[in-house]
């Protein structure tokens, strides 16, 4: 990736102790077929979970939850002490200022240009137009697409919008990035650049993430690479060594089949783990 | 029809007027709450008002063209062809003007609101948009239907105007009547209770307008096949209501007014 200028971040929330995310016993089911059932996790703060299943299984679904976009049927989320299975969405506006979301598909404001989409939360919290100039321009150079600010979404490939949607989503320097399968549907090039921009989110800003993706190289690649601030690329971990504040989750027919670090996942016995990183 | 099959369609059916009624509810409530999207009304206003214009006044003009043209001949026969005037003004103003112009906008609005918040509901812009911490009920619905109402005020009164233009010129240039008496029977039939009856019609369907249009676009499924169905059902069943809702309140204001 080609040098960017260090980004002066906004002042980042400080969250109460305590893990990022928790699921205790959630299930969820939609027209009367259970599409979750019984899932408990942990996600603490500054860490990264990557989530991984076979297609159509709920992860989007186990994403949407965390961010109180779907209830639960039964059960309790907790994201940063608060119940967010219990909020209302009144109440969770207030939080959701503290988690981004990166869709699967990108899921940008069509209408709007790509300034106004990165800038929406800031417009909308009524910040100055310079501010919000500056703010933007800062979140595209992570993303190395700064020249595209007057551009709408239908001009930009689909590598670029899902950078856009990273910008968009860390724009306000959230406390918790959400990622859903940000490399869906893109060619091994561009889905490295995304990944070494999840990474640099995990390792430059600290921010705590739970990432979707189909794409098992990904998620390894997460796991065995960190960002070189100095030189402003992902650069392989020392042989034999993995990002120990990286770890995974895997779900199969609704539940939750595995839970634990890269290792514990490559070396597991059992037989669906086995066929699915094989 | 099997017995649990009409139990869940009878469940479908409340959950959707359940949700309909929630999301009329909450987004009139949003009236009242910060922030407040004025720029946003200005803007659908400006859509659904200004945008509407040319069909709400051709409808309008023609309405009350054909009107005068029907009317004429049938009233000569009685030697009543004097009140052309005041027949085209009492049903252009009570009846034809409220309940066409909302079913021209609900053809050309109520479509466009379920294919445009539909669409961003398939591409998950709508959750994106909660996401980030807006409301969407707020900031896409509120001002659709406090704009629509506010326009369907106005429009139908131009229509009612127009109309009444329209029955001039047909009556006048077509069929030779003399103008100042057309005006005159068009004026002077009219009473508080008729003006009432057609200025109240609008305010009731431009909210059936709205909210059944933005109920059908934020409730689609089912990628772009869906934002079709969602657009077919939102005009069809806001141009249902239209005729329902202007029997019940024409009955009602019979039987307050007396006419």
């Amino acid at each position: 990736m080609a040098s960017a200028a260090p980004v002066a971040e906004p002042q980042q929330w400080q969250p109460p102790a305590g893990p990022a995310i928790l699921f205790e016993d959630v299930s969820i089911g939609f027209e009367g077929k259970p599409v979750l059932d019984r899932i408990s996790f942990k996600l603490e703060q500054g860490d990264t979970r990557i989530l991984l299943g076979p297609a159509g299984v709920g992860k989007s679904v186990l994403l949407k939850l965390a961010n109180g976009l779907l209830k639960p049927d039964s059960g309790r989320i907790t994201v940063f002490g608060e119940e967010v299975s219990a909020m209302r969405e009144q109440e969770l506006f207030r939080l959701r200022h503290h988690i981004g979301m990166v869709f699967q598909e990108g899921a940008l404001f069509d209408s709007l240009t790509v300034r106004d989409n990165v800038g929406y939360q800031l417009m909308e919290e009524h910040v100055p137009d310079e501010e919000i100039d500056e703010r933007v321009k800062e979140a595209l150079r992570v993303v190395e697409l700064e020249h595209t600010m007057e551009k709408v979404p239908s001009e930009l490939s689909g590598g670029m919008r899902r950078r856009v949607a990273i910008a968009r989503a860390v724009v306000s320097n959230p406390a918790l990035v959400l990622y859903d399968s940000p490399t869906g549907g893109l060619d091994p090039i561009t889905s490295t650049t995304i990944i070494e921009l999840v990474v640099k989110q995990r390792d430059v800003f600290r921010r705590s993430s739970l990432m979707i993706t189909h794409r098992l190289q990904d998620a390894f690649v997460m796991a065995m690479n960190r960002y070189n601030e100095k030189e402003n690329r992902m650069e392989l971990l020392p042989e034999g060594t993995v990002d120990d504040r990286t770890s995974f989750l895997m779900l199969n027919e609704g539940k939750l089949v595995f839970d634990g670090s890269t290792h514990d996942l490559v070396h597991s016995d059992d037989p669906f783990i086995s066929r699915y990183i094989r | 029809m099997p017995f649990p099959t009409l139990d869940r369609a009878a469940k479908k059916i409340v959950s959707a007027v359940q949700q309909y009624a929630l999301l009329s509810g909450r987004s009139l409530a949003n009236l009242f709450r910060k922030p407040f999207y004025g720029a946003d009304i200005i803007v659908q206003a400006d859509r659904i008002g200004i945008g509407s214009l040319p069909i709400v006044i051709l409808t309008g003009f023609f309405t009350g063209g054909v009107l005068a043209l029907n009317s004429a001949s049938t009233l000569a026969n009685f030697g009543a062809a004097a009140i052309t005037g005041e027949l085209v003004s009492l049903s252009m103003i009570k009846e034809l003007g409220p309940v066409l112009t909302s079913l021209m906008v609900s053809g050309r609005n109520a479509s466009g609101m379920a294919s445009e918040l539909g669409s961003m509901m398939v591409t998950e812009q709508i959750d994106a948009m909660r996401a980030l911490g807006t409301d969407p009920l707020k900031k896409l619905v509120m001002p659709r239907i406090v704009s629509t109402i506010f326009m369907m005020f106005f429009l139908t009164i131009i229509s009612d105007a127009v109309g009444t233009l329209g029955g001039a010129f047909v009556s006048v240039v077509l069929l030779g009547q003399d103008g100042s008496q057309y005006f005159h029977t068009a004026y002077q039939s009219l009473v508080f209770a008729d003006i009432l009856q057609g200025l109240v019609k609008p305010i009731f369907f431009g909210f059936i307008i709205a909210t059944i249009g933005c109920f059908y676009g934020m409730t689609t499924r089912g990628g772009t096949q869906g934002v079709g169905r969602s657009t077919t059902q939102a005009v069809v069943v806001s141009s249902v209501l239209i005729i329902v809702v202007d029997f019940i309140i024409s009955k009602f204001m019979i039987s307050v007014f007396g006419r």
